[in-house]
């Protein structure tokens, strides 16, 4: 502890260490204060490696899991369902990990650091953004892992390297959008655990009831028509045709629309959340 | 980087229409949660460069106060300014020139103490070298280099409101708010946020600290703010306050309990007031009034024991004491302030 003088006439003498001197600084722009935000989420990450053991596990599990528990029954042999299903664990797995994005602001609220950054005269919507960098590196190892792990087991893409980046940036693009639904949510509800709980139950069923695990045409008309209509449908089908090697222009254009929706509508509500005062 | 006399002036923004020199104005403040009122109309100015102690029990509203004048809460009715901007019209330019620590804002309890005061740091404008360079003196200034490179989580209550102060000192601003800084904290410590806030307003910012230690507010506050259920109930100078209660009380301590009838005798002439025998049997005390002669009641009492003298009467010890803020907190709202702690009396 640095020695302390208490008496009066030194406190008037020598003014005591750390004090604040010369003007403050300019506010940091929007670009800078997201940077900063990032770097705590990364920090976060290498401070709290429990974190990533979700984002670890689901593609590891899922990827083996399914490839072998289905593999056979549903198209013969694993190597051939792997093929088939390996896109659709690339997608489960990332839009998994999504739910991520709402709990650390629910976190930060419940804690009350967000107040800090409130009175702070920076960008409103700067800690969401700068949290999505963590998102990103999250979304970037759970993917890669997927797409490694299939390598290693078997899967062949044939687009190749550029078929397989342009996949997982697709992916990217699209889980970033649905993050700010999260954020959204971990502004409104109360506890981390809650947020948890409520994006499981919007994310499972719209990942299961989807063309995921089997083409549609062998399910009941009333399902099929569910499984159509799952936005997860068309994002699989864009991937699978990315890493196949012949995108095809409708899936992915939907994509694109459902993440400029998502995006357009999520991250002003997330904004005006987070700044509301109250 | 010590030189925080060098530090710009107050503010010279436009001023609301109602508050020439004032850094903090709030009128008709009212907040409700959930039908429950915590602030019914609290008013408050602050003139620029001075320290206001903002001083109530737990729930009375300094936490709901702080927090709308931050920007933090919108207010249910009235109107506040800070730093001559209004703080539900311009919070941006609000933010620009307050620092907000204590119960209202907190650290990252994942990142270590130096992470965080970089993070504030590069969130306050300052350069990534800078920020580390700041980070590095507020670690030193505040002993806490030695905890840096550990996680906030690890800290003790002490050592994380030390680093909660610091990341609030990361840069200068012209209205600091203080919410309760000092709670928790050791003496030396304490010693030390006292020194700090002294120097920041030597150097021209404004101070809005909360606290429920009567006698900090006493040592460091050039005005205070009492507030109760939502509203300020008094404000003025610690002096004005304690005149305001109008008293002051006298202990004395006989050599001889023999004489203890005579002494009480004499005392209740001379002071026209109750004298109580306590249960120690060489011990009187006795409340001191006030305006009624136009004499103050330390020369009423000062009188007193010298008149005790002149009848014969042998005294051991006597102490007279200003009241204390837990006196006038008592004689404001007839209910004691929630963390009572006797003040030191003067003595003799």
């Amino acid at each position: 502890m640095t020695v302390l003088t208490t008496t009066d006439a030194a406190s008037e003498t020598a003014p005591p260490p750390g004090l604040p001197a010369g003007p403050r600084p300019e506010p940091p722009g929007a670009r800078a204060a997201s940077a900063a935000f990032g770097w705590r989420a990364l920090l976060k990450i290498k401070h709290v490696p429990e974190m990533l053991l979700d984002v670890i596990a689901i593609p590891v599990v899922f990827t083996l899991m399914f490839t072998y528990l289905f593999g056979g029954a549903l198209a013969g042999s694993p190597h051939r369902y792997l093929q088939f299903i390996l896109p659709g664990t690339l997608v489960m797995a990332v839009l998994l990990v999504t739910m991520y994005a709402g709990t650390g602001l629910a976190t930060d609220r419940a804690n009350g650091i967000t107040d800090r950054f409130r009175a702070l005269p920076i960008w409103r919507l700067a800690p969401v953004t700068g949290a999505l960098l963590g998102d990103i590196a999250r979304y970037l190892l759970a993917a890669g892992l997927v797409v490694i792990l299939g390598l290693a087991i078997g899967f062949r893409p044939a687009g190749g390297a550029p078929g397989v980046l342009a996949g997982i940036g697709l992916l990217l693009v699209f889980a970033l959008a649905l993050s700010f639904a999260w954020a959204t949510m971990g502004l409104l509800l109360r506890t981390p655990q809650a947020v948890m709980s409520a994006a499981t139950v919007v994310l499972f069923p719209l990942t299961l009831a989807s063309n995921v695990f089997v083409a549609p045409h062998t399910m009941p008309g009333w399902l099929q028509a569910i499984v159509a209509a799952n936005p997860v449908s068309h994002l699989v089908t864009a991937e699978r045709a990315l890493l196949a090697g012949h995108p095809a222009a409708g899936p992915t254009a939907w994509v694109l629309l459902a993440t400029a929706v998502l995006a357009a509508v999520f991250a002003p509500v997330t904004a005006r959340l987070y700044n509301r005062r109250r | 980087m010590n030189g925080a006399q060098a530090k710009p002036g107050p503010a010279r923004h436009g001023r609301p229409p109602s508050g020439r020199g004032l850094a903090i104005q709030a009128e008709r403040l009212e907040k409700r949660f959930g039908g429950r009122p915590a602030l019914a109309g609290a008013d408050l100015a602050v003139a620029a460069g001075t320290v206001c102690g903002l001083l109530g029990p737990n729930g009375a509203g300094k936490t709901t106060t702080v927090r709308i004048l931050a920007t933090l809460l919108a207010p249910d009715g009235g109107r506040a300014w800070v730093a001559g901007h209004d703080v539900a019209a311009e919070p941006r330019l609000v933010r620009r020139a307050i620092a907000l620590a204590g119960q209202s804002a907190t650290v990252d309890e994942d990142l270590t103490g130096r992470e965080n005061l970089v993070l504030l740091g590069r969130l306050s404008g300052l350069a990534r070298a800078a920020a580390k360079a700041r980070a590095a003196e507020l670690l030193d200034a505040f002993g806490l280099e030695k905890a840096a490179a550990g996680q906030v989580k690890a800290y003790s209550g002490g050592m994380r409101r030390r680093l909660d102060l610091a990341a609030s000192l990361t840069t200068s601003a012209e209205v600091y708010f203080l919410d309760e800084p000092t709670t928790g904290l050791d003496p030396a410590s304490r010693a030390q946020v006292h020194q700090i806030i002294r120097a920041l307003a030597a150097g021209g910012a404004t101070v809005l600290l909360t606290t429920q230690y009567l006698e900090e507010a006493d040592q460091l506050a050039d005005r205070i703010a009492v507030i109760d259920h939502g509203t300020v109930i008094a404000e003025g100078t610690p002096g004005q306050l304690k005149a305001a209660a109008g008293s002051g009380t006298l202990r004395i301590r006989l050599a001889d309990p023999a004489q203890r009838p005579l002494a009480r005798r004499t005392l209740t002439g001379l002071l026209r007031t109750p004298v109580q025998e306590e249960p120690d049997p060489v011990l009187l005390t006795a409340t001191v009034p006030g305006a009624r002669t136009g004499q103050p009641p330390s020369e009423q009492a000062a009188t007193a024991v010298t008149s005790l003298g002149r009848a014969g009467i042998t005294v051991g010890e006597f102490a007279f004491g200003q009241p204390s803020l837990d006196e006038v907190f008592l004689a404001l709202t007839s209910q004691p302030a929630s963390s009572t702690q006797t003040a030191t009396k003067g003595s003799s």
